[in-house]
């Protein structure tokens, strides 16, 4: 054995780990069939397997309590938020004291000192400031994200990580798999991504609903409900007032008192009752409940997940868990399937279809990247080479010189852009680390140019 | 332009700790929690797992009672004990480690064990809103359920062994207002408007600006005459096609109301009279014989039922509770405020008989509030009542457990457990060990021929396959953290509905298994 502790009560034979070397030395009748009961698992656990957990809020903070007492002994974690008041009816390594300080550091520390049998290396940083090689560095990525983008975000790069062979088959070796969480509320979900095997985030984007928008006559003519006066406040009236020469900051008090009384006096000018100052705070920084009971459920189906794949004890699951207890308790779990024309991860050229080029404008198309189920895309770049090899940027949102510049071409039709059909288009978002590449696809074949 | 309104109520602070739970259970549900004080009984990872699912919402109290010391082995799966423990009372070390997560919450322990309190103090456990116990022999766990059962203290039980775990939620009777269903049926009687909706409704010209149900009402009223002038709505696909038919026939344009009105010809109707769940409620004992010691609940569920029967031709008080409709400000609002008046009116009937009530019964006026009515007024079509089974009951019969059987199997692998795991409390009461703990191979022969002989003394003609018995002694009584964190969240989340009253719990058994990741309740 190489883990030899000074300390023999945090070692590989300390009789904390009793338990788990049943399970992990003995036969079974439910083991995966390559299952090989040794000490080297526990081994393999505490001194070799390295697990990233993405995000040290409700779900990370659980994740990290249940890996270290499920033997891992190298878990990092990665979250750039520091700790707020309203994280600790659920966030239990964080204290009151630590208000202001880092999550990850915090959470780090306090596993640490808890649990001395795993060593947990914290980043104060947002995942976009890693790059492959960071991540390679991991057997196991678990995810504990409250945002969509940064979930997609990461899909993309344990893809992008992938090599294949000369047939154009997947090198096992670089498959990083990913377990990701998710909670609201009462509900939530756990899943199993072996990237580029099974279904990934983009594979199942419709799971996640469209944000739910009112339409912008209703807030502004036809208020009916107290979040429709509200709304107001925030999109037209902070703009034309302009109160604190700054702009909307939902975290200022200042700022929600404000927000508060405007939307009060419009409700009240239109009769409309049920303004409270919670109601105003959830609706400016879309907030979603949370509790801990979901976390602690969510995080714990993760984990297991996790010590399945680690260990190869039992096959793991196939492949998405859902979750509720709105109404006793509820689990239900599916294959997730890979979609053949998955943007991510299906590795072939994606069509883009047009009805007619000569009415498409390039606007039309962003739209269609942002809003149809498909793609959901934030704020697309979009580039491509003409024939003659020549690269042009057609938009991009980021950039101001940039914006400025090719702002002129989004009320163009794709035609008058000397876009042909078949032409590739490089699209860059912030939900993806990597560019995709998008082929026209004209309906109508012929382009006229006038 | 000078505000009229008050300086904004910024939250106090608990409230802002507390936010993203109040916005699902309320101001009320929380209250109802900070007053609440369970026990714990047996320091394992899963009950401190539920008891940290509860201090850290902010439960009133908790007591933790465990008779045994720290060892090394409890560091390896428990988070609430530490090294520095070793030795020490357990109950004391996972009280402090666990009220360290919350200063708002009170942690008391005791360092005996269950068996000693029940035979010298068994009425500590009176004073419990609730009681939460994990991994017991079964010769405790049937002495502890019925002193509660007794005592009509609710008991939640909490098992986990290797991959699996399970909930048994013991309780005499529970009474939920706030069922907070997923999908609420609005109520807006248009089949039978009330008197100030009729006139509303009818003196209202319907335009492309009034809210969808102006709309609808208006072609309900036309399809009804074409169809032999009752007040009957649309029941079948053929009449709801005829009405939507009709609607979109007058449109004229693209009116945003119109198409509203024409999807909303599926759901819009059907709502108002008493559901089964609701005169099962009504034809209770509990509710036809009020005395003295009845609960609030009761009392208003008599005074609910007073008022539909005698007042009201059968249907329900109004909820006042309108969808959003795209329409101009005035005519939605001036729609919600009748909806919003006459549920206001039936809830004052209602009030008023519950008063009568507890003049009737002597009791103190004020034990029932008129908000607590007015909103059981509101969610009159949701009421429940649960009334549990004694564990112990389900020890002794079986006929509820025959159904269970299949072709001398018991139905499904997650059953099949939830029978080996009792066989497993039988092996600890009767041979002292745990089962797989040591040897594997000779522990399955002796689980075996106690779980044939378990099953058989209940009257099932069944058998639990040999392979879960191997598996279940293969975890030498192993416990996870992973799937004790699984099952703590869960039955936290059970308590918090009880305490609270608001959202169902399971009736009554839950059955994990984490090799699989399915999971099933019973009713046992
Ligand atoms: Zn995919």
């Amino acid at each position: 054995m190489s883990a030899t502790s000074p300390n023999p009560s945090l070692g590989l034979q300390s009789k904390r780990w009793n338990g788990l070397r049943n399970i992990l030395e003995r036969e079974g009748p439910f083991c995966k069939d390559d299952f090989s009961p040794s000490p080297d698992n526990l081994e393999f656990l505490q001194t070799k397997c390295k697990v990233l957990v993405i995000g040290a809020g409700g779900l990370g903070c659980e994740l990290l309590k249940d890996l270290a007492l499920m033997g891992f002994g190298d878990l990092h974690v990665i979250d750039m938020d520091t700790i707020e008041l309203s994280n600790l009816n659920r966030q239990f390594l964080f204290r009151r004291s630590d208000i202001g300080a880092s999550k990850a550091e915090c959470a780090a520390r306090f596993i640490q000192n808890r649990l001395p049998t795993c060593r947990v290396t914290p980043h104060f940083a947002k995942i976009q400031d890693f790059d492959d090689t960071f991540y390679q560095q991991f057997h196991i990525i678990v995810c504990g994200l409250d945002s969509i983008v940064a979930r997609r975000w990461i899909n993309g790069m344990l893809l992008s990580m992938l090599r294949y062979d000369s047939d154009n088959t997947i090198d096992v070796s670089s498959i990083i798999p990913m377990i990701d969480g998710g909670t609201e509320g009462f509900k939530g979900n756990a899943r199993v991504i072996l990237p580029g095997f099974t279904a990934c985030i983009e594979c199942t984007l419709d799971l996640f609903p469209p944000q739910v928008n009112y339409p912008l006559c209703t807030i502004a003519n036809t208020p009916r409900l107290p979040e429709h006066c509200i709304e107001y406040v925030k999109i037209i009236q902070w703009d034309k007032e302009n109160p604190f020469n700054v702009p909307l900051d939902g975290d200022d008090p200042q700022h929600l008192a404000w927000v508060y009384e405007r939307a009060l006096e419009r409700a009240n000018q239109f009769n409309i009752t049920g303004i409270t100052y919670r109601l105003v705070q959830g609706v400016i920084k879309h907030i979603i409940p949370a509790v801990a009971s979901t976390n602690a459920v969510i995080a714990a189906a993760c984990a297991t997940e996790v010590f399945k794949i680690a260990t190869s004890c039992y096959d793991s699951m196939a492949n998405y868990l859902n979750f509720n207890d709105l109404d006793g308790i509820y689990t239900y779990t599916y294959e997730a399937e890979k979609s053949d024309t998955c943007l991510a991860c299906s590795n072939a050229p994606q069509v883009l279809p047009i009805e007619d080029p000569n009415t498409t404008t390039l606007e039309d198309v962003i739209k269609l990247l942002c809003e149809s189920a498909r793609f959901q895309l934030k704020s697309p770049g979009l580039t491509t080479v003409f024939q003659d090899g020549k690269k042009k940027t057609l938009y991009m949102a980021n950039v101001k010189s940039i914006e400025e510049a090719t702002r002129k071409n989004l009320t163009q039709s794709l035609g008058e852009l000397g876009l042909q059909d078949g032409q590739q288009l490089t699209v860059t978002d912030a939900t993806s680390p990597t560019a995709m590449t998008l082929q026209l696809k004209y309906q109508t074949n012929e382009i006229e140019m006038n | 332009m000078s505000s009229p309104a008050p300086k904004s109520p910024e939250l106090s602070d608990k409230s802002k700790k507390y936010d993203r739970q109040i916005r699902l259970w309320g101001e009320h549900g929380q209250a109802l929690l900070e007053a609440a004080t369970i026990c714990l009984v047996n320091v394992t990872a899963v009950g401190c797992e539920t008891a940290k699912g509860l201090v850290l919402p902010g439960i009133g109290g908790f007591m933790v009672a465990d008779g045994s010391t720290v060892t090394e082995m409890d560091l390896g799966n428990n988070f609430f004990l530490n090294a520095s423990y070793i030795g020490k009372s357990k109950a004391l070390a996972c009280m402090q480690l666990l009220q360290e997560l919350n200063p708002d919450v009170n942690g008391e322990y005791v360092d005996e064990s269950i068996d000693y309190i029940l035979a010298n103090r068994p009425s500590f456990f009176e004073s419990f809103d609730l009681v939460i116990a994990s991994n017991l022999n079964e010769q405790t766990l049937l002495l502890l359920s019925n002193r509660l059962w007794v005592s009509n203290v609710p008991l939640v039980y909490c098992r986990s062994l290797g991959m699996l775990g399970t909930i048994r939620i013991q309780l005499k009777e529970h009474c939920i207002i706030e069922a907070h269903p997923d999908n609420r049926q609005f109520d807006l009687r248009l089949e039978q408007p009330f008197e100030a909706l009729r006139e509303h409704l009818e003196s209202t010209e319907v335009t492309s600006k009034v809210p969808w149900l102006l709309v609808l009402y208006k072609y309900l009223k036309a399809w009804q005459s074409k169809n032999g002038g009752g007040c009957q709505a649309p029941s079948n696909y053929r009449e709801k096609t005829e009405l939507r038919e009709v609607i979109r026939a007058d449109m004229t344009a693209d009116e945003e109301n119109y198409e509203e009105a024409i999807k909303a010809v599926n759901t819009a109707f059907g709502a108002g009279l008493v559901p089964l769940s609701l005169k099962e409620i009504f034809d209770d004992d509990a509710c036809e014989q009020l005395h003295k010691k009845s609960d609030a609940f009761w009392i208003m569920a008599k005074a609910l039922k007073h008022f539909v029967v005698q007042e009201n031709k059968g249907y329900l008080p109004v909820p006042g509770v309108l969808p959003d409709m795209t329409a101009n400000t005035d005519s939605y609002i001036a729609l919600q405020h009748i909806y919003r008046q006459q549920a206001a009116q039936d809830a004052d009937h209602v009030y008023h008989k519950c008063q009568d009530y507890l003049k009737a019964l002597a009791l103190p006026m004020d034990s029932i509030d008129e908000r607590i009515v007015r909103l059981l007024c509101r969610e009159a079509a949701g009421l429940i009542v649960l009334r549990g089974t004694r564990i112990s009951d389900e020890y002794e019969k079986s006929c509820r457990l025959q159904s269970l059987v299949e072709d001398n199997e018991l139905q499904g692998s997650l059953t099949a457990y939830n029978f080996a795991l009792r066989a497993y409390e039988r092996f600890l009461t009767e041979c002292g060990n745990i089962p797989g703990d040591c040897t594997v191979e000779q522990d399955i022969g002796r689980l075996k021929s106690i779980a044939s002989k378990m099953l058989v003394d209940l009257g099932l003609h069944a058998t639990i396959s040999d392979d879960i018995l191997h598996e279940i002694c293969r975890f030498g009584g192993a416990e996870l953290h992973a799937v004790s964190a699984f099952i703590g969240g869960c039955a936290a989340q059970e308590v918090i509905k009880i305490l609270t009253k608001q959202y169902k719990p399971i009736d009554n058994t839950f059955i994990y298994n984490a090799i699989s990741t399915e999971s099933v309740t019973l009713r046992l």
